[in-house]
């Protein structure tokens, strides 16, 4: 598994459609989920257990949550999707960073 | 039963005679025939046998919801179980075949269970088979599974090839404002109303002929209404069946495109799987007719009231002589008439006390009346009726067929794959659709509505719905109500009967019975699901299409309940089933993954190279001469390039370019080693931890200029390592100014390694001053010229351990670089060298890899503990220092000699100390080699405590699943030249 | 209770079937227990078992918000197998595979545990020797566990795709007393045997609150009134997150992801092992079930989610995985899919463990794994309930452990739970 174009999953068809403020609304099987977007990564010297509380623990919502999705076959962008864990419904979709999220926003 | 077909009946093309094949027999129907007809039409009874009691079964219905006529279409390697002969159009040489019966399904020596049933009631099989009969004496598993064996021989229903599937099968995608399920009256018309404010409508039909109920009619016209959708710009989807509605109004949908086609082209897919986007779905799926349970339910004769209709005014054939209609409800009344009209004798027995409905004359008709049990075994040859209110006493009619009518389901399944559970309607007596939140309209009898008219109402109310959501219009809307039959149906789901063993059948192909539930409810099986799992109800091929409402209604019975308190039972995808093949489409063989190969893939392959798979790459093995095996082949590469010089393609390597102001600073937050002082035209090795603190990956990263970076990552971690990198930068260190891009595609690239690598090198440069020793020391970084004048890259790093360079071109150019070395390296009797080669040299010098690297290894652990900076922070820094990952117990990279130097061994040979040879040992091997010039086998692994540990110490190495032991001491993993000279050379 | 065997099924022929029993009883909630396990799934229900069984436990509740077996126990794909080897997993799930071994004589019900060997395919030398070193484990415990080359593949299951595989099959580990099991029966073979020992299960009845003091839970505000406890325990793996919230307790090591499973239409036996492998990204595993369907499974669908239902991707996914190796499945039509919420962790590893509340236990944490570990679960669970110290063999299934350093990864995937199959 090298490079950029890997097919994710091998998956061809998917149900969850994410608006990608770059590319536009696409398949899910486009994108690689990430993880929980609001965690709060500490400083590289922070404490061991500040660390342990960031990376191993999770509030694990049950409803709306914010979440990172990579679009790994698209154009590279980490985004930060509101998404119900319930439903799967997806409320918004905005680039993680922000000068980045400035500029989709400014183009859509 | 007698069934005939009819002069001037149906909708079968009668100028085209088919011939096919039922249990090794020729018979004959017509073009437009279903198998089920067609077997019908030659008056073929019994067609299946039932799962556990091996009872006869006829053909039961006209549609989806068969659960009698199950068989096996075709031979060899195409041949298809459990095809219902109800939904299988018949095409010319067709070969059907009965199943689970043997010799067949007229003379089944499986039908003594059916004697036997008062022992084989519901969960039985829970209840013994655990040992010796009758008390269950023993232990373990050993008595169960000599039951097993033979009670696995008796389930399953069809025989499944084991051949290679021959068909293939093909994906599609598609995409639409509306689409409609279903293109009966209630589909047609919100079709049509869709298509008429030009919205683009995908109208969806399972059945190879549009029409849904219409089909049932005499006087429907199928091509008048394909003319008009045609002309009405509807994309017509028939022998397609939507199985599955998923999130976002997506439709998966299975099209058969060939399973109606004798000898089909080749080329063609036999099924076509159906992904459809749509901006808001109609469902029109219609509804089904009930059975009643009462005894003997299910001799082969015992047919649905509607399903005789289509078999009728479909198919030209009159399925009974001598026919018995029982009902509790309207709907058969005018199925009575037409059948009484085609020539047969009818007798209806309605359950409910007063109907007022015009009654022909010569029909017989006895209100208040039950049916109580069928007489016959194999045909039926009568049927005892009773007085509601007098169950004692009972008359026979005789009589060669009973259609039933228990009432109608509307399918609610499509919409119950949303998690929208179903509403009970008591005044109709069937679940309705529950409220739905999403883009998802239901019209028709899917609604409960049951009259035509309000049916074709209800599709253009549900167009317009359609409509408000996709904000074409506001307007207001309302349905028609529910139901819509003169007189109110009548409580009818069974008919008790005082017989045991019962026979009232609830879910014919399972064999489930009334009493079965009510045997669950006394063991406390209560809930709907408990239900199900215990007495099997609903889990056959047809999902309880049939039988669940039923089951629902007998255990609502006995808990003194409504059937909503009682629940329902959840319908999962898909409606019918999907074979796996069309699931997969064409991802199979080699089609599985996609092949990722190097630019010199070819090359390589001219030159001897054998290919392995590694991960989604095929790369070089070996390159063997003539005779040689692999170890032949990789201990002369391996040789060679200790004594000369050998070539090697590196290029599956992940490659990243990193550009930017704050590049220095984020190569030295990411490598636990020090990058900020990394000088221009300098390269080094470089170990990632991830968050945990546990190694990633280890690769290199050259300094190309001031803010420009060349970062090589490992094979398999090359897709990781670039995603991570890109998620650092976007979400957690976005002040940083850097870009990151994936260039692996674009660089090829080779290793030139052994002591006369830069005098190959020399001569494939346009200046050869530029390889010196002192232009390009030991992890110099190079960007020159081939002797042609196209530009590379070339780095002096060692993997091997002798002097050795890699050289990087732009893919396109990649024969040409290898052509110009390999022209080089074969004047110094270099070689080429594949992947074993390189694994040999790598475990000499006690470099790791993947194998050592297995996710749960620290740095220290791997022996690069002096590679971990303590003057700065990194990923990892902080939770490397966790607890019990710097405990001095904990294992380290070693080498491992043999003590015997004739002794071989294998990577995952578990090592231990002599005296205690079990359970977890004091270490492992990770990789092994033959080292030819130390002249017998090394390994490298891990022991606890390391070598300090253990020297001197002898010890043993475990591999009893290969069945080998032998003595081992431990060495440092630097097995060859320790001080690194060869490669400072 | 009248005991299951060939004897009263003979009688019982006689009579209609009218002497059998409720096969647990449906009491009415008592104001007090001494232990409440919440969540009827298989783990619960075998922890009251053994806490009446092995500890002598008396007035034991378990408390299931719907039916019992309705999660995951009733969702999964039935594999029975030990083939861990890191401390204590390995012990665990062999003492699991020794109480299946004689769990249809212990329970007097038949969990149908069929020891037709677990054959998990390699494709190159390095899983090869990858496996190697978990079988020499396994081995080394006195766990059967042996390679079959390719010859020795082909004769066992000749229908495997031998000739046009995308990853060629080279061999396979194997477990020979390694299966599958009725996971239906399994569950109601637990209640039925904790109910006869006086453990009353509750349904229907969900928990909708906690109180608790400082350090104690004191009582559970459920559908079915308020409900003292002495102790409380945990097992409501997929839902652990939401119930460790509702004590106020705040985040776990747990992410909630779902997990799809397939089920196809009957036919006589096609397959006599459980079949499993992972290359290419694919992960996949497959028996037949007695009855005659073809049983498998795949890959997590990859995204955090509650939802109980499959997707449509995963099922694809899933059907490649299942063609690449057994191309013949091509025409055997799949009947349903649906999907299971798994607590994921961040290790892979279980949780059987104290908490920071003096009278709460916790078992969660089951990634793919849970119905095999059942048995076990319970039974090393009911020993940490009643004796109040984890048993060395759970000494690190603990939520500690990731402060500690301690790593019980078996897959080696890091802090990433969807990464955990």
């Amino acid at each position: 598994m090298n490079g950029v174009l890997v097919p994710i999953q091998n998956c061809t068809v998917d149900m969850i459609r994410i608006k990608c403020p770059y590319c536009g609304e696409r398949d899910h099987s486009e994108f690689t989920y990430g993880g929980d977007a609001s965690i709060k990564y500490p400083a590289l010297d922070a404490s061991e257990s500040e660390w342990t509380k960031a990376i191993f623990f999770r509030e694990n919502i049950r409803g709306m949550q914010k979440e990172t999705w990579h679009h790994t076959n698209g154009c590279r962008l980490w985004l930060e999707v509101e998404r119900s864990t319930i439903t799967h419904e997806i409320k918004s979709v905005k680039a993680c960073h922000p000068q980045i999220e400035k500029i989709t926003k400014n183009k859509s | 039963m007698t069934s005939v077909r009819k002069e001037k009946y149906g909708k079968i093309n009668r100028d085209k005679v088919l011939g096919f094949t039922w249990d090794n027999k020729e018979y004959f129907g017509y073009e437009g025939d279903s198998l089920a007809s067609a077997l019908l039409a030659n008056n073929i009874k019994i067609v299946g046998r039932s799962f556990k009691y091996h009872r006869p079964r006829g053909v039961m219905s006209c549609g989806v919801e068969e659960s009698g006529a199950l068989v096996t279409i075709g031979s060899g390697s195409k041949s298809d179980p459990n095809v219902r002969a109800t939904t299988q159009e018949l095409y010319s040489g067709l070969i059907a075949k009965g199943q689970n019966a043997f010799p067949n399904v007229n003379y089944d020596f499986g039908g003594i269970n059916n004697y036997l049933s008062r022992f084989f009631a519901a969960g039985f099989y829970y209840k013994t088979f655990m040992g010796l009969p009758p008390f269950e004496w023993g232990k373990g598993t050993g008595i169960w599974m000599i039951f097993e064996k033979i009670i696995r021989k008796a389930a399953g229903m069809g025989k499944a090839s084991r051949e290679p599937d021959p068909d293939n099968y093909e994906h599609a995608n598609d995409f639409c404002d509306v689409l409609v399920v279903g293109s009966g009256p209630a589909g047609i018309a919100a079709a049509q109303e869709a298509a008429n404010k030009n919205l683009d409508v995908i109208l969806i039909e399972q059945d190879s002929l549009l029409g849904g109920n219409n089909l049932s009619e005499a006087e429907f016209d199928v091509s008048l209404l394909q003319n008009q959708l045609k002309s009405s710009g509807i994309r017509v989807m028939s022998r397609t069946t939507a199985f599955g509605v998923y999130d976002n109004t997506v439709v998966g949908a299975l099209e058969r495109v060939t399973d109606h086609i004798p000898n089909p082209n080749s080329k063609l897919p036999r099924q076509r799987f159906w992904t459809i986007r749509a901006k808001h779905i109609i469902l029109a799926s219609g509804a089904l007719e009930r059975h009643v349970a009462f005894n003997n339910n299910d001799i082969p004769g015992v047919m649905t009231v509607n399903a005789s209709r289509h078999y009728l005014n479909r198919y030209g054939i009159l399925t009974g002589n001598n026919i018995v209609i029982t009902t509790n409800n309207d709907s058969v009344y005018q199925t009575a008439l037409e059948l009484q009209e085609a020539g047969s004798k009818v007798t209806i027995l309605d359950s409910r006390k007063n109907v007022n409905l015009d009654l022909p004359k010569e029909i017989d008709v006895y209100l208040n009346t039950l049916p109580f049990s069928i007489n016959g075994r194999r045909k039926i040859e009568g049927l005892d009726v009773c007085k509601v209110t007098d169950k004692n006493n009972k008359n026979t009619i005789i009589c060669d067929q009973v259609l039933i009518s228990g009432g109608w389901s509307p399918i609610v399944n499509l919409v119950s794959h949303r998690g929208i559970k179903p509403i009970w309607n008591q005044e109709n007596l069937c679940f309705v659709p529950g409220d739905i939140k999403e883009n998802i309209t239901v019209v028709g009898s899917a609604k409960g509505i049951w009259n035509k008219n309000d049916c074709i109402e209800s599709g253009l109310v549900g167009a317009h719905e359609a409509m408000n959501t996709l904000g074409i219009h506001k307007k207001e809307i309302s349905f028609p109500s529910v139901g819509g039959w003169l007189n109110p149906i009548d409580t009818l789901f069974e008919v008790k009967s005082n017989k045991f063993p019962s026979k009232s059948f609830v879910d014919f192909q399972h064999d489930v019975t009334a009493e079965d539930v009510r045997l669950a409810h006394r063991e406390g099986f209560i809930s709907v699901e408990h239900l199900k799992r215990y007495t099997t109800l609903g889990m056959a091929n047809d999902q309880g299409k049939m039988g669940n409402i039923i089951g629902l209604s007998l255990m609502a019975e006995q808990l003194d309940k409504n059937i909503p308190e009682v629940g329902t039972t959840v319908f999962r995808p898909p409606y019918t089933p999907v074979p796996i093949g069309a699931l997969t489409g064409r991802n199979v063989g080699k089609h599985f993954r996609p092949l990722r190969v190097t630019p010199m893939h070819q090359w390589n392959i001219d030159h001897g190279a054998k290919m392995i798979e590694v991960g989604l790459y095929q790369r070089p093995w070996y390159y063997p001469k003539k005779n040689e095996t692999l170890s032949d082949s990789y201990i002369r590469e391996t040789t060679i390039v200790r004594k000369t010089v050998g070539i090697c393609d590196v290029t599956s390597l992940g490659k990243i370019a990193i550009q930017g102001p704050d590049a220095t600073e984020l190569v030295n937050r990411i490598y636990t080693n020090p990058f900020a002082k990394l000088p221009i035209g300098k390269a080094r090795y470089g170990i990632m931890l991830r968050d945990d603190g546990i190694v990633m990956d280890d690769g290199t990263s050259w300094r190309l200029g001031e803010n420009e970076y060349f970062m090589t990552t490992s094979t398999a971690a090359a897709a990781k390592v670039m995603s991570w990198l890109e998620e650092l930068l976007q979400t957690r260190w976005t002040d940083l100014k850097v870009n990151v891009t994936s260039v692996s595609e674009q660089w090829a690239g080779a290793a030139i390694a052994g002591p006369k690598s830069r005098d190959v090198l020399s001569e494939c440069v346009l200046d050869s001053n530029e390889i010196s020793n002192q232009n390009l020391p030991f992890m110099g970084v190079l960007q020159t010229k081939l002797k042609d004048g196209t530009p590379c890259r070339v780095v002096r790093i060692s993997f091997s351990g002798e002097l050795a360079y890699e050289m990087y071109i732009e893919s396109d150019y990649a024969h040409g670089m290898m052509d110009v070395l390999w022209e080089s390296a074969k004047k110094y009797d270099g070689c080429l060298y594949g992947l074993e080669a390189l694994g040999a040299l790598r475990v000499e010098k006690g470099h790791v890899t993947a194998a050592e690297l297995d996710g749960r290894v620290t740095i220290d652990d791997a022996g690069l503990g002096k590679m971990a900076s303590t003057k700065k922070s990194y990923i990892g820094s902080a939770m490397r220092k966790r607890g019990v990952l710097n405990a001095d117990d904990r294992e380290m990279l070693v080498g491992f000699f043999p003590i015997n130097e004739k002794e071989t061994f294998n990577a995952g040979t578990i090592v231990c100390e002599k005296n205690n040879i079990q359970g977890q040992g004091i270490g492992r091997i990770t990789s092994v080699t033959h080292s030819p010039e130390l002249g017998h086998w090394i390994g490298i692994g891990y022991v606890n405590g390391g070598l300090d540990s253990w020297k001197d110490v002898t010890l043993v190495g475990a591999d009893p699943v290969r069945n080998k032991q032998m003595e081992i001491k431990v060495v440092s993993p630097h097995m060859i030249d320790p001080e690194g000279k060869r490669m400072y050379a | 209770m009248t005991r299951f065997n060939a004897w009263n099924v003979f009688k019982n022929g006689f009579t209609g079937q009218k002497n059998w029993d409720r096969q647990w009883r449906d009491p009415e909630p008592k104001k007090e227990y001494d232990i409440i396990i919440i969540g009827g799934g298989l783990h619960g229900l075998a922890t009251a078992y053994y806490l009446a069984k092995n500890h002598n436990k008396k007035n034991i509740a378990v408390l299931e918000k719907g039916w019992i077996g309705g999660g995951n126990a009733g969702r999964n794909t039935t594999i029975v197998r030990s083939n861990y080897m890191l401390p204590g997993n390995h012990e665990f799930y062999e003492h699991s595979l020794k109480l299946w071994e004689n769990l249809s004589h212990d329970l007097n019900y038949n969990v149908m545990f069929s020891q037709r060997a677990h054959v998990s395919l390699y494709h190159s030398p390095g899983a090869k020797d990858g496996a190697a070193r978990r079988y020499n484990i396994m081995r080394l415990h006195g766990t059967d566990a042996e390679l079959w080359d390719l010859d020795t593949l082909k004769k066992n299951i000749p229908h495997l795709n031998y000739n046009d595989a995308r990853f060629p099959i080279m061999g396979a580990a194997v477990q020979r007393r390694a299966g599958n099991a009725r996971h239906d029966s399994t569950v109601w073979g637990y209640a039925r045997a904790a109910d006869s020992l006086g453990v009353d299960i509750l349904q229907n009845c969900e928990v909708t609150g906690v109180k608790r003091s400082q350090n104690n839970i004191e009582s559970l505000e459920t559908s079915r009134g308020n409900i003292k406890a002495k102790k409380v325990g945990f097992a409501v793996a997929g839902h652990t997150s939401v119930l460790w919230q509702m004590a106020g307790l705040g985040n776990l090591p747990i992410e909630s992801h779902k997990l799809q499973a397939f089920v196809t239409e009957a036919v006589k036996p096609l397959l006599d092992h459980v079949v499993v492998y992972g290359v290419g990204g694919a992960h996949f595993y497959i028996s037949q079930s007695d009855k005659g369907s073809m049983v498998f499974g795949g890959d997590l669908d990859w995204y955090k989610s509650y939802a109980q239902r499959g997707n449509l991707p995963m099922v694809q996914d899933t059907a490649e995985a299942a063609m690449a190796i057994m191309p013949c499945l091509g025409r055997i039509r799949l009947l349903r899919h649906w999907a299971g919420v798994m607590d994921m962790s961040m290790d892979g590893s279980f949780f059987i463990c104290k908490t920071p509340l003096s009278n709460l236990y916790l078992n969660a944490g089951w990634n793919y794994g849970g119905f095999k570990a059942s048995p076990a679960s319970g039974w090393y669970f009911a020993d940490l309930i009643a004796n109040e110290q984890p048993h060395k063999h759970v000494q690190n299934h603990n939520l500690e452990r990731f402060e500690k350093g301690i790593n019980i990864d078996e897959r080696g995937a890091g802090p990433d739970p969807k990464l955990h199959g």
